[in-house]
């Protein structure tokens, strides 16, 4: 066979249906790669939601529990700090809960909750996930009605976990699901079936 | 004629011809080592090179014994580098070597990078140089930034925490690819676990691997010097340039002096101050992870925080991100950015000169900045300097194509 008799069109055909299915081919083998990367059974199973019982918390004060790994913050808030909520409203960015994916919409209220007195939020600030710090004291003076404070890079938030403007946390802390399995008991993790 | 005749006047025989006849042995030397011409004119500037090398031996060794005796798991990793610092025989010393050896890796890369920006060693025709050496330096961070979450201290814990969050600023994907990244729903032993095979068998290889090219690359241009000019164009009969000496003997010799200095100034640091006042290793660390509470103040080591002021300067999340990450990568950009026609800065005019040196102030003041609480004149000087760290990339085309050049001499320059 010489040069001339070369089918060209049916040689690029060949190389261009090799690289192909040799594309494919690779791209199956990286499924179980890239699959191994995401949580494990385990991390899933470790993962799975827990109850907090709530029977010693008082008004005004807050546990912080772990779910998933993450922090989760519970505060049972007394009235006087659900008095204060609207009064902040409009030094905050969202102060309606409107950014979808930080609550569920059961929570998508003015108190950001099931039950008004208690908070749930994750104690992870929105900007780049440091622990933000509790800081309850009202105080007039400063504008500030009581709330958190993330220690990195200044973010502040409500008592209802909002975030005030101007700071670098784009958005509300983010709500976890969560329910009453009954008054003195909540379970994070999980907001529909049986616990 | 007999064969023995046939012999003589051959250069070599034996095991050398033996070896050379199925291995280019005697070629690769000449090629890289004994016929490999460099300017006569090398400052010490030139030696910043050889000492990365020089630092990438140090961690690599120190680094294979630490992982004879560091456990890779949340409830060990911590107590393991405890145990490396007070019950392995030398360990103290080993681990010492490894954590000063990361901040030397910097401290030797950046000037080797400012280096290059002095002499125009990016220039025509070393782009490729350049660019293979920026993924060096993506890929040495990626390997500092792995390699700091393995002590599983406060600090490990929380800057990890935090340069991820990063990554879940970009738009659509970036909480799932934050996911993928920690392999769990927070950091934990599963990302530890991971980060401990990036930092000692991923990122390695391809360090290794990059080096390589950029060596093959360079010495197939061959060397720029300080005075930017091209040393192949006078040669002597047998196409030796008439400016260049062999790399070894002579650049060797030279670098040797280079390696000594360092290592003094080197195991000045491991033996006096290893944690060089909380800049090397910070406080924070030496206190275990503890995922419920932050640290008052969030640093990143030194190295990073030119760029993590540049992220806190921008109130808000994903441009901060962006700029972040654009000043990161920027710098690749400089072989087209740069339109001066000449290479070094001295034939360069009065322009280059200026904004190179506020451009050091600047990358200088951005490391102090990072280091600083993100609070009152702090927060308004970083905004100051991210803008001039921006100014000096992005307005080069214009300053470098009007900045007035001095004639090129035909040889280089000695300056004694």
């Amino acid at each position: 066979m010489t040069e001339d008799d070369l089918d060209r069109n049916r040689r690029h055909f060949l190389t261009v249906a090799t690289l192909a299915t040799g594309a494919v081919g690779a791209a199956m083998v990286a499924v179980p790669f890239l699959s191994s990367l995401q949580p494990s059974a385990r991390a899933q199973a470790l993962g799975a939601p827990v109850e907090v019982p709530l029977g010693s918390l008082q008004p005004g004060e807050m546990i912080r529990v772990l779910w998933r790994g993450k922090l989760v913050f519970v505060l049972r808030r007394d009235e006087k700090m659900l008095a204060g909520l609207p009064g902040v409203v409009d030094d905050l960015r969202d102060p309606n809960s409107e950014v979808a994916e930080q609550q569920p919409e059961y929570a998508a209220n003015d108190t950001r909750s099931v039950k008004p007195e208690y908070l749930v939020v994750e104690g992870s600030c929105t900007h780049l996930g440091c622990a933000p710090l509790e800081d309850f004291e009202v105080r007039p003076a400063e504008g500030w009605g009581g709330g958190f404070f993330c220690p990195c890079h200044g973010s502040k938030f409500d008592l209802a976990g909002r975030v005030y403007k101007g700071v670098p946390a784009p958005t509300n802390l983010r709500v976890p699901p969560y329910r009453f399995v009954s008054d003195e008991l909540i379970l994070i993790g999980q907001d529909t079936g049986a616990a | 004629m007999s064969r023995i005749e046939a012999e003589v006047g051959k250069p070599k025989g034996g095991l050398m011809k033996w070896i050379d006849d199925r291995f280019p042995l005697t070629k690769t030397m000449e090629h890289h080592v004994t016929k490999y011409y460099a300017s006569k004119n090398f400052n010490w500037w030139y030696v910043f090179g050889v000492l990365a090398m020089v630092v990438l031996v140090i961690q690599l060794l120190t680094g294979i014994f630490l992982t004879m005796n560091y456990k890779p798991s949340a409830a060990d990793a911590f107590a393991s580098v405890e145990y490396i610092m007070r019950d392995v025989e030398w360990g103290w010393l080993i681990r010492y070597m490894h954590s000063t050896g990361a901040s030397f890796f910097f401290i030797v890369v950046y000037l080797h990078m400012f280096r290059a920006m002095l002499y125009g060693s990016y220039k025509k025709p070393r782009e490729l140089i350049w660019l293979i050496g920026m993924l060096i330096f993506l890929v040495l961070m990626a390997e500092a930034f792995a390699g700091y979450l393995l002590p599983w201290g406060q600090m490990s814990y929380w800057g990890a925490q935090v340069i991820i969050s990063l990554f879940g600023a970009i738009p659509v994907v970036g909480d799932a690819l934050v996911e993928i990244i920690r392999g769990d729903y927070s950091i934990s032993d599963i990302t530890l676990n991971r980060f401990f095979a990036l930092h000692v068998i991923v990122l390695p290889l391809a360090l290794i691997g990059l080096i390589f090219v950029h060596i093959v690359a360079l010495h197939e241009v061959g060397s720029n010097n300080p005075d930017g000019i091209d040393i192949k164009k006078h040669k002597d009969e047998n196409g030796k340039p008439l400016d260049g000496v062999a790399f070894h003997p002579y650049h060797t010799s030279k670098d040797l002096v280079g390696i000594i200095v360092f290592l003094m100034i080197f195991s000045a640091v491991v033996f006096f101050a290893p944690d060089m006042g909380g800049y090397f290793l910070e406080h924070a660390n030496f206190e275990p992870a503890n995922v419920t509470a932050t640290p008052e103040h969030i640093a990143p080591v030194w190295y990073f925080t030119p760029y993590y002021a540049i992220l806190r300067a921008v109130p808000d999340k994903f441009w901060g991100f962006v700029l972040f990450a654009l000043a990161v990568i920027l710098p690749i950009f400089l072989p087209w950015l740069d339109r001066a026609r000449v290479r070094s800065i001295r034939y360069r005019g009065w322009m280059y000169k200026s904004a190179l040196t506020v451009f050091v102030i600047t990358f200088l003041s951005l490391l102090v900045l990072g280091l600083a609480p993100a609070e009152g004149v702090y927060v308004i000087l970083a905004r100051i300097f991210s803008v001039l760290y921006f100014a000096f990339f992005l307005l080069m085309p214009y300053y470098t194509s009007r900045d007035k050049t001095k004639p090129l001499p035909d040889r280089v320059v000695y300056h004694d």
